[in-house]
């Protein structure tokens, strides 16, 4: 089966849509050998990053097993993650 | 594991046999092209510096030059000079002396270009005439150096062909191979992140020394590298900061720990992961990995670049299907599979690593059978005076 979404790294909080996703659709994606299925709370673009996990206010986001940005409200799982909920860590 | 190699007299391994034809400046570079393109298993490397330049910047072209003549995968060398410049032919010559067959013409001394180009071809095929290694051997991954750098990238480029070409690199590592990677431009943003990679406190200075150093130099002349970036396209692509993206294009390096920071063009000592100061832009990144001795280099692209380096196999790997599709005389390694969800990162990964085995023993790259070839020009510090 086609994935429709990936995880770069096992420490990463979101993964990376593979095609359009839509909100509602369940997703199926591994990490670390672990299997999650995330119910998306909304549209994913291609390229796009969703939340693999509940990520709080003032938290980090990790891609690459690194940190991309902070937080800039909660992000619930299954959230669309970008400009509008996460800023740089090093402004 | 092993590769198929040339052994040189410096006990270096190439992975080509070419007889180089290297102007020291860029007046008689025509006249290198023509000398190459006259005689047989040769290739010119026509840049255009070696005068009217800083100190600063006749060393540098001095020492990028001499150690493109020492790559594993020249054989022997032709110096083409014009006589009067600040980089010697004879000097140049020199300096490669004792490693490989190597002979200096210049066109002052002949008395012009055609009596310079018939003393070119004569000199060019008596150097061929000495070299001595025309059977490849196995060789231990230890001698070999690979240098990564990503170019016409895409939104497929940092989750697809860059994290391949890491897992790649990872293992060539692992397995006791060199590996260099530079773009100084493309790793502002995430330099503290590759920083804490460093093997040590003076690696890791050197790295935000090497990012500080450049930064400076590009608000010198009113630019600031960090404004304004990621780009629009970018934010449309779905990369949210210049962390992620700076991350993305320094995924094509793996994970190991940074052995060391290079200057621009200088060869590494011993094997292991290491940065070079470089531009971005091909040209000047394939001549400064091409100087550290890269016997082949690996290309990431998105939406399809086609150069290549006169004396180094450069292998393409890029992970967008439509370009891999369009542009597929010009990719080596279609890791497209990985956008398409049917290929894992890692599986990738071993078939880029299996392709630059394969470049290394003998197999033509894309860029060679298209031949394009020509990326070649030397990163200044300085003005032109």
């Amino acid at each position: 089966m086609k994935r429709a979404a990936m995880v770069l790294n096992p420490r990463d909080n979101v993964a990376v849509a593979l095609r359009d996703l839509k909100v509602g659709e369940e997703v199926e994606v591994t990490s670390g050998g672990e299997v999650l299925v995330v119910q998306l709370l909304s549209d994913v673009p291609f390229g796009h990053k969703f939340a693999l996990a509940e990520i709080k206010k003032g938290e980090q986001v990790i891609k690459y097993g690194e940190v991309i940005g902070i937080a800039t409200r909660d992000i619930k799982r299954g959230e669309h993650v970008h400009v509008h909920n996460v800023r740089s860590a090093r402004l | 594991m092993e590769f198929l190699g040339f052994r040189r007299g410096d006990e270096s391994f190439g992975v080509r046999n070419y007889l180089a034809v290297v102007p020291t400046v860029g007046c008689v570079a025509d006249l290198a092209v023509e000398a190459a393109r006259q005689l047989s298993m040769a290739a010119a490397l026509p840049h255009h510096q070696g005068c009217c330049q800083p100190p600063v910047d006749l060393r540098r072209c001095m020492r990028v030059l001499t150690n493109l003549c020492l790559n594993p995968n020249v054989a022997a060398v032709l110096v083409v000079g014009m006589g009067c410049e600040g980089v010697s032919a004879e000097g140049l010559a020199s300096a490669v002396r004792g490693s490989k067959p190597v002979e200096a013409v210049d066109v002052q001394s002949c008395g012009g270009y055609l009596e310079a180009l018939r003393e070119c071809i004569n000199a060019g095929h008596n150097l061929l005439l000495e070299v001595k290694d025309w059977s490849r051997e196995p060789v231990d991954i230890s001698k070999l150096t690979v240098a990564v750098k990503c170019g016409a990238s895409d939104a497929t480029s940092g989750i697809a062909s860059n994290p391949a070409v890491g897992a790649a690199v990872d293992i060539l590592v692992d397995e006791g191979a060199t590996v260099v990677f530079g773009e100084t431009t493309e790793i502002i943003g995430a330099e503290h992140l590759l920083a804490k990679r460093a093997a040590s406190r003076e690696v890791a200075e050197k790295l935000l020394k090497t990012v500080h150093r450049l930064e400076e130099r590009a608000k010198a002349v009113g630019v600031d590298i960090r404004g304004g970036q990621p780009t629009p396209g970018n934010i449309r692509g779905g990369i949210t900061t210049l962390e992620e993206k700076s991350l993305g294009a320094i995924a094509k390096a793996g994970s190991r720990p940074l052995a060391g920071v290079l200057e621009y063009g200088e060869k590494p000592a011993k094997p292991g992961l290491y940065f070079m100061d470089t531009p971005g832009r091909e040209p000047e990144a394939m001549t400064g990995f091409a100087a550290c001795g890269a016997q082949v280099i690996v290309f990431t692209t998105g939406r399809g670049a086609v150069q290549g380096f006169p004396v180094v196999p450069v292998v393409k790997v890029c992970g967008n299907p439509e370009t891999c599709k369009k542009l597929r005389s010009h990719i080596d390694v279609d890791v497209s599979g990985i956008i398409e969800g049917v290929e894992s990162i890692e599986e990738a990964g071993r078939r880029v690593l299996e392709e630059v085995l394969a470049v290394a023993s003998g197999k033509p790259c894309r860029a060679e059978l298209a031949g394009c070839q020509g990326a070649v020009e030397i990163y200044v510090e300085g003005p032109i005076l």
